[in-house]
């Protein structure tokens, strides 16, 4: 379970999406995603990068089998998600997937530490271990000091490690981020990237959008999408280094 | 191992939500409140006044309860029959909701006669065909009896087996006897006995006003009473339906269906003329208000199904069903509905209580209907949600997180 190199590794598409398109039936009619195809192995961590409104959350959420898209095929671990049901692709999600929404969703009048529990509670784990587990990942993003806190008492950045730590302490085995730094300086930009460097290491699968060249960067592979269509990033654009 | 999202997470989840909103729930819970509260006080003030009606028809027949020993043809065709125990008069004593209780029997003296010795009667001794009955010291009050001259005996007589004798007013009056103050003797076959009161009259059993009464202890003593012939017990004002259904019990645990026991009827019909018209008109009330009450809890809890779009879909998104998210709303309005039917039951027993201390009643209240008023609000609140929660369970993942 240490593949960090796709190439190499006898790995096999957790993602395989082709020509997925997503349309918002107007009017005017908004073609979010269009024909899509894209494919990601076992224990890869790809980047998306793209302007705003290109389609990246709109992309994500279909990963994630929180939408459904309007054409194409999507199989997950090799299964197509059209044959799934409802009930299937919520447990799907509750067990493999892990969210780092954009807009954070935290429960208002829940505890940090509710908020992150909850992400185990339709699960088989005892409150318990939730409980346990929900502490030991706060711990991890460096929230430990704010357990007991309602989310609207914490900083922009503090909810965005909240929602990081939610989406972790589930130990799902496919990680699908959106903007996980905005909101964060550098410092702790750098332990949540830390963090998923390891978990990377550790043979959790990675898509995670970002707008930060340097966040792209530590991905194995980078992909960007522009008004909807997708296209793989080759290394001739300039370096981190260059880019900072 | 544990099952996944168990009632104890539904409940706690449920809670939570309906907890974070504390002047809502109040609000929500406002409808059925006064919808219960209306209906709890109705019936209770109707049971109440029902009470009090009688009471202003027919006091002691409201009021009297009466145990005798009976006989059953037991499974196998053998004849069972009991007998009431001395204690009766301290079995039933205890129950709540008795005022006095006494046992009767009636002594039998075999040949024997009852001879007074009157001053004036040249003779000396007339005999009299005046019968003997035994009495506990209970049972002049059971029986709302008054005594003309002296005394009705004591425990003390009872116990002792003491040669002393009451005297039914007729009785007093064939041997005599008007005055007790030179303490008086009567014979029974040979034996004198010193009479110590004239009973004057009863409003039941009114045979005792023409036989000479015996302390219990002393019939027993002298002629080998075996067991007491009834028990007689006075209830407070609009108990007496509920001692009748308790008295058979308390007195003969072991087989209380052996014992034959006449309480007054219910008076229903009592009630029914005087209080039907009100009755209605409250429980109506009641009901309108328990029905805006329910569209109350099935309207905010819509309110809050779309306030919470957000959290449908980020729960959707760690893995809840929709059978989960249709389980947390319906929970929670039926908590709401669980809530609002406690506090209107505790304010409906208030508010009769309170009627009743007002009007000088004895507060009555079927236990049973304060308990199930909870659960009434509680089936509301499982109707008043359906519809929200299943709404909440339709709602797509994807359109509940856009919109958050
Ligand atoms: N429900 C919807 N109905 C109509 N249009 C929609 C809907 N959802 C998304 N869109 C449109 O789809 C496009 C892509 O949206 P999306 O949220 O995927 O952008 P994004 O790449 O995540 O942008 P950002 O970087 O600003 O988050 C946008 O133009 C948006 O207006
Ligand atoms: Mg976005």
């Amino acid at each position: 379970m240490t593949t960090t190199d796709p190439d190499h590794g006898a790995s096999q598409p957790v993602v395989e999406m082709i020509g997925i398109q997503r349309s918002f039936p107007g009017p005017p009619e908004v073609e979010a995603v269009r024909d899509v195809n894209l494919r990601i192995m076992d224990g890869e961590y790809l980047s998306i990068v793209g302007p705003s409104g290109s389609g990246k959350s709109t992309l994500l959420h279909l990963l994630g089998l929180l939408d459904r898209p309007t054409a194409g095929t999507y199989r997950l671990d090799g299964v197509d998600v059209r044959s799934l049901s409802e009930r299937r692709r919520s447990m799907l999600r509750g067990e493999r997937i892990g969210f780092v929404f954009q807009a954070f969703h935290l429960l208002p009048y829940r505890t940090v530490l509710e908020n992150v529990a909850l992400s185990m509670l339709y699960r088989p784990i005892s409150r318990r271990d939730r409980i346990d587990r929900a502490r030991a990942t706060l711990e991890r993003v460096g929230l430990s000091h704010r357990l007991n806190f309602e989310p609207t008492t914490l900083s922009g950045g503090e909810r965005q490690r909240v929602a990081i730590a939610r989406a972790l302490a589930a130990q799902p085995t496919l990680l699908l981020a959106d903007e996980p730094t905005g909101n964060l300086d550098s410092g702790n930009a750098d332990t949540v990237l830390d963090v998923f460097d390891k978990l990377h290491a550790e043979g959790l699968t990675l898509a995670v959008i970002t707008h930060d060249v340097d966040v792209s960067y530590r991905a194995d592979r980078r992909v960007r999408i522009a008004d909807g269509t997708l296209t793989e990033q080759w290394d001739d654009v300039p370096t981190p280094e260059a880019a900072t | 191992m544990k099952f996944r999202f168990g009632l104890r997470d539904l409940m706690t989840e449920a809670l939570a939500g309906i907890a974070a909103r504390p002047s809502r729930l109040l609000l929500t819970t406002l409808g059925t409140v006064v919808g219960v509260a209306a209906l709890v006080s109705t019936v209770g003030l109707g049971q109440t006044a029902s009470g009090q009606i009688s009471e202003r028809f027919d006091q002691m027949a409201a009021t009297r309860v009466v145990v005798e020993p009976d006989e059953m043809e037991g499974r196998d065709g053998s004849i069972q029959a009991t007998r009431l125990p001395w204690d009766a008069p301290d079995r039933v004593g205890r129950l709540a909701g008795v005022a006095s209780a006494g046992i009767y029997a009636q002594v039998d003296i075999e040949r024997a006669r009852v001879r007074g010795l009157p001053i004036h009667d040249p003779r000396g001794t007339i005999d009299h065909d005046i019968p003997v009955v035994a009495a506990s010291a209970g049972l002049v009050d059971a029986v709302n009896g008054v005594i003309g001259t002296g005394r009705f005996f004591d425990r003390g007589h009872d116990e002792r087996g003491d040669d002393v004798v009451v005297l039914g007013r007729y009785a007093a009056e064939r041997l005599g006897i008007t005055r007790i103050e030179a303490m008086p003797t009567v014979f029974i076959g040979d034996r004198p006995y010193t009479v110590i009161g004239i009973l004057d009259r009863t409003s039941a059993r009114t045979d005792l006003l023409d036989a000479v009464i015996l302390p219990m202890g002393t019939a027993i003593t002298r002629y080998g009473l075996e067991a007491p012939d009834a028990l007689e017990v006075r209830t407070v004002l609009g108990a007496a339906q509920l001692i009748g259904q308790q008295a058979a019990l308390a007195i003969a645990p072991n087989n209380p269906s052996l014992l034959s026991v006449t309480a007054p009827p219910a008076p229903s019909s009592l009630r029914a003329d005087v209080s039907t018209d009100v009755n209605a008109v409250f429980l109506a009330l009641g009901g309108l208000a328990l029905l805006v009450g329910g569209l109350g809890i099935a309207n905010i809890t819509l309110l809050s199904v779309m306030e919470r779009v957000a959290e449908i879909g980020l729960r959707r998104s760690v893995g809840a069903t929709r059978r989960h998210i249709a389980g947390q709303f319906v929970a929670e309005s039926v908590m709401i509905g669980f809530l609002g039917g406690l506090i209107g039951a505790a304010i409906g027993v208030f508010v009769t209580i309170g009627v009743a201390v007002v009007q000088d009643w004895t507060p009555l209240l079927d236990e049973r209907l304060a308990a199930a008023a909870p659960l009434l609000g509680a089936l509301i609140g499982l109707v008043a949600g359906t519809y929200p929660a299943w709404r909440a369970s339709t709602i797509e993942p994807i359109t509940a997180l856009r919109s958050g």
